[in-house]
């Protein structure tokens, strides 16, 4: 028989059995999520593709960065299914347009503003001015500055190993003519085609041109990424073409 | 187990350190241990009105708590409580949620003229508009539409690059616009920039050399320069391409106003002649809705620059 003072007197003990009690109120939370039917929205687009996709080499390596400076520690992306979030951010996010988030940035510091729907809603001008200087565009911003950002050329030599790394834990980034093809299914030709990893060099220098931030289509900077990965965010789902019903089934 | 402290009489854990130091094992307080059972109470309850545990692959979904909300097509829904039927009953039945979209379904109908007369919807207007100009407008456009100069455009001044009406202000929300105008380093020499921007400070009546004004005008009418292609003949600019008016004395490129010496209002000219111009308004008509749209019309109009 376990006794009170068997376990007060024995550390070890005592160490395991509060891991257990605290093991099994986590377990019971995090778990069920896993297997539950509608945990992660089923979301198609009007020609029946996911609308939530892995996102592009250079999204990649922008999102890398936002996790390197820290963007987090004052920026969460989380919606909440609130009236005043609602009016302020838009529509309340989705599970599904985490799902490839490894690991995910909901965050729960809103020193600043939340970003989970900041894509489109400025210029690539202006996230570049905004982050070489907030207080350019922002006079009563407390951001701190990111010149670097514009300096930096972007070091994408291990984007393959990096997409490789995801696919690992589950990101559908295709290797081979079999798993681009069931991309192709379940995204359609344009998107499979930015998830081919034995592209990736090309597909990140092609997004970073097209764009191109920085005025200088010959050099890929570590701003052009982040912008690129900030003007995704939120906008793979066209809530306009969604009765609001669809999603509370889910829950 | 069981000792008893031999002064106090008090039940001990037996613990004993530094030879009389000992743990008294004294009841729980009445008061706690009622809590105690309160809350295991409490939790029971809990699990059974709201969702809680997991049984295979779904879950209880709670009793008595239900939330009620009708679909895009009108069809009344009836499920367990979960925050997003929660929010979809408040918006279509809280009294704020519903107090707002009565206003936005009353501006839906209404025209600028009548929006601007009636002082309650105006009213509506400057907090409404307030909010989504904050949110969506004044990061570049600044506070009260002053603007940055250099990069967007003041919106409460009279100069309107593309128009000012409501229908023109409408129209830039939303379908964004592109801000054009070509370098012209190397399609003009050094010295016809020179003469040029000479020209452009005397429109607005800025100090110029009148002899290299004189060279610069045949640039600028000309087919040298062809600038009078986009800001006219009279150089009152056209709002077809969102070329500037030059002759108001209003500048948004560059900020020759606030500059003193005439070397830099020359400098500041050129430097855009030399540069050109590249700046993007979005398109916000995925974004917000037609009458959301009206709103910020109606608000920005309401700065003062509006005509």
């Amino acid at each position: 028989m376990l006794k009170h003072e068997s376990i007060e007197t024995n550390a070890g003990l005592l160490i395991v059995l509060t891991l257990v009690a605290i093991g099994i109120g986590g377990l019971v939370e995090i778990v069920p999520l896993f297997y539950l039917d509608g945990t992660i929205e089923d979301v198609k687009t009007a020609e029946g593709k996911d609308a939530v996709r892995p996102y592009s080499p250079l999204e990649i390596r922008g999102r890398d960065l936002y996790v390197k400076e820290g963007c987090y520690t004052c920026h969460s992306q989380m919606i909440r299914p609130f009236r005043d979030e609602a009016l302020r951010y838009g529509h309340y996010s989705l599970a599904a347009e985490s799902q490839y988030d490894h690991p995910f940035q909901w965050g729960s510091m809103r020193r600043g503003p939340d970003l989970a729907r900041v894509g489109g809603k400025y210029t690539d001008g202006w996230h570049t001015k905004h982050l070489y200087d907030p207080r350019s565009v922002v006079p009563t911003s407390i951001m701190p500055s990111y010149p670097w950002l514009l300096e930096n050329t972007l070091d994408y030599s291990d984007i393959k190993e990096r997409m490789i790394a995801l696919k690992k834990v589950g990101v559908p980034y295709s290797l081979t003519k079999v798993e681009y093809d069931l991309n192709v299914e379940k995204f359609g030709k344009k998107v499979a085609d930015t998830l081919d990893i034995n592209n990736a060099d090309a597909n990140l220098l092609a997004q970073a041109q097209a764009e191109n931030t920085d005025g200088d289509a010959a050099r890929v900077t570590e701003m052009e990424a982040l912008v690129a990965y900030l003007q995704v965010l939120g906008t793979m789902i066209d809530f306009k073409a969604h009765d609001e019903h669809e999603f509370i089934q889910f829950r | 187990m069981a000792e008893k402290d031999p002064i106090t009489g008090v039940e001990t854990t037996g613990h004993v350190w530094d030879e009389t130091l000992q743990e008294f094992n004294n009841p729980l307080p009445r008061w706690w241990l009622w809590a105690f059972y309160g809350s295991v109470v409490f939790a029971i309850v809990y699990w059974t009105i709201y969702p809680s545990w997991p049984i295979g692959k779904s879950y209880l979904k709670g009793v008595m708590n239900d939330i009620t909300y009708k679909t895009d097509a009108g069809e009344e829904i009836t499920t367990h409580w979960n925050t997003r039927a929660l929010l979809q009953h408040e918006m279509q039945n809280g009294e704020m949620a519903l107090a707002q979209k009565a206003e936005l379904k009353k501006i839906e109908g209404m025209s600028y003229d009548a929006i601007a007369k009636s002082a309650d919807t105006q009213a509506f207007v400057q907090s409404f508009g307030k909010g989504i100009f904050g949110d969506y407008c004044a990061g570049c456009h600044q506070t009260g539409g002053i603007g940055v100069i250099g990069a967007y455009p003041n919106l409460s001044d009279d100069a309107w690059l593309w128009g000012g009406t409501t229908t023109d202000i409408e129209n830039t929300i939303r379908n964004g616009h592109l801000g054009f105008m070509p370098s012209f380093k190397g399609t003009l020499s050094d010295v016809q920039i020179d003469e040029t921007a000479h020209y452009v400070l005397s429109l607005s009546g800025e100090k110029s050399d009148a002899g290299l004004a004189a060279n610069g005008e045949k640039i600028f009418q000309g087919q040298t320069g062809g600038c009078y292609l986009c800001h006219t003949k009279e150089a009152t600019g056209m709002k077809e391409q969102g070329a500037a008016n030059l002759t108001d004395q209003i500048w948004t490129m560059v900020d020759v106003k606030g500059l003193t010496s005439e070397k830099e209002k020359l400098d500041a000219v050129k430097s855009i002649i030399e540069k050109g111009v590249n700046r993007t308004m979005p398109a916000w008509n995925s974004r917000l809705d037609d009458t959301q749209i009206k709103v910020l019309t109606a608000y920005i109009n309401s700065f003062g620059g509006g005509k």
